[in-house]
């Protein structure tokens, strides 16, 4: 007993019995909490306009399968599709695809300590690292903590699994389709994406200190684009999230 | 520093253009993430700052949209999003009934735009 014990503080992913159970169990959940989330529907809707983008921009099938599957950032993968098609040099469409998936930082630091136990290695993050899209983050950040600590990590995998198998079916169906898809179709399956952020992000903001940051991120974002300023979202991010913790840090001192 | 990224072949680019500078924010997010705990203060601000990106890339793909979304013009477009969001609070903070309100505004601002 004592060895198994010593065995598992190693940290070894493979635990008693019970525990291999359990997990499996966490990643069934995961992916039953993909497939009830309103993410099905918005990744269904933008991969099929991805697909479609690829097959116009002259990709293969497979290539754009392979995107989703080692990208997952809806619009890196748009910026990737269209500076390979039109000739840009490789560091402008490296610093483009960097600089809108710079989002992901901040997002996989704030998962991360909700789902890690004092025995979870590097590489037992990796996977959920690179799940953490805005879908999967939302869904994670609302349903984790009602879960057991040690089950975490399988229920997030779950869930990256279950929302991105619909995402690489709906690149293969827009891939397909895509001659017959018309321009407005296009623009409303973009659309998903902002739309989708908006709303759930919203919903997903119980404090004052994130619909404070999330509204100043709005505002302030276009103010610095406008103003010229290079690396705009990540400068109007930290602004914003920085100003509005420390309302929030004041609000607190105050009571 | 000049290559272009259509000589470099799509797979390689792939991994160059499209999975490297996508995947790095995610490792580093791995490591800073390390000495952070769930309880911790740092974490509040770290979530106001993912916050605040993700209303700044809703501002963005809105204000400056990418490919098709561009044909729809900017009022069509602010028009939805606060559509989406009225349907978003009516329907009792309804993602889908938000999301759903936003497209269809979208759409028919459109349609009627071009009539």
């Amino acid at each position: 007993m004592f060895l198994f014990r010593s065995f598992q503080s190693s940290g070894e992913p493979q635990g008693p019995q019970g525990d291999a159970v359990s997990a499996s169990g966490a990643f069934a959940r995961g992916l039953r909490a993909a497939l009830n989330s309103v993410f099905v529907y918005v990744l269904v809707g933008t991969y099929i306009g991805y697909g479609a983008l690829s097959h116009d921009l002259g990709f293969s099938l497979l290539w754009a399968e392979l995107s989703t599957a080692v990208m997952w950032a809806g619009p890196a993968q748009v910026i990737v599709v269209s500076t390979l098609g039109s000739g840009s040099t490789l560091i402008q469409a490296a610093v483009a695809v960097a600089l809108s998936s710079m989002r992901l930082l901040p997002m996989v630091v704030a998962l991360l300590p909700l789902i890690k136990t004092p025995r979870t290695r590097y590489r037992h993050l990796l996977l959920p690292a690179h799940f953490t899209a805005v879908s999967v983050w939302v869904e994670a950040l609302r349903l984790v903590p009602g879960l057991p600590r040690e089950h975490r990590i399988a229920f997030c995998n779950g869930l990256g699994v279950g929302l991105m198998s619909p995402a690489l079916l709906a690149t293969v169906v827009g891939y397909v389709l895509a001659s017959q898809l018309p321009t407005l179709f296009a623009a409303a399956v973009l659309f998903l994406t902002p739309m989708s952020f908006f709303v759930s992000t919203v919903r997903n903001s119980r404090q004052l200190v994130d619909r404070l940051a999330f509204a100043l991120g709005i505002v302030l974002t276009p103010l610095f684009a406008f103003a010229k300023f290079e690396l705009d979202l990540l400068f109007a991010g930290l602004v914003a999230g920085t100003l509005a913790y420390g309302i929030h840090r004041w609000r607190a001192a105050r009571r | 520093m000049t290559t272009t990224v259509r000589e470099l072949g799509p797979y390689l680019a792939l991994l160059l253009v499209g999975f490297l500078p996508n995947e790095i924010w995610r490792w580093l997010g791995i490591v800073l993430a390390r000495e952070i705990d769930e309880g911790s203060e740092v974490l509040v601000w770290v979530r106001a700052v993912a916050t605040a990106v993700l209303g700044g890339v809703v501002a963005q793909l809105v204000f400056s949209p990418p490919g098709a979304l561009a044909t729809i013009p900017l009022l069509i477009r602010m028009s939805a999003v606060a559509g989406g969001f009225l349907g978003f609070v009516i329907a009792r903070r309804s993602v889908f009934v938000g999301v759903l309100g936003g497209e269809i505004v979208l759409v028919l601002g459109d349609l009627l735009w071009r009539l």
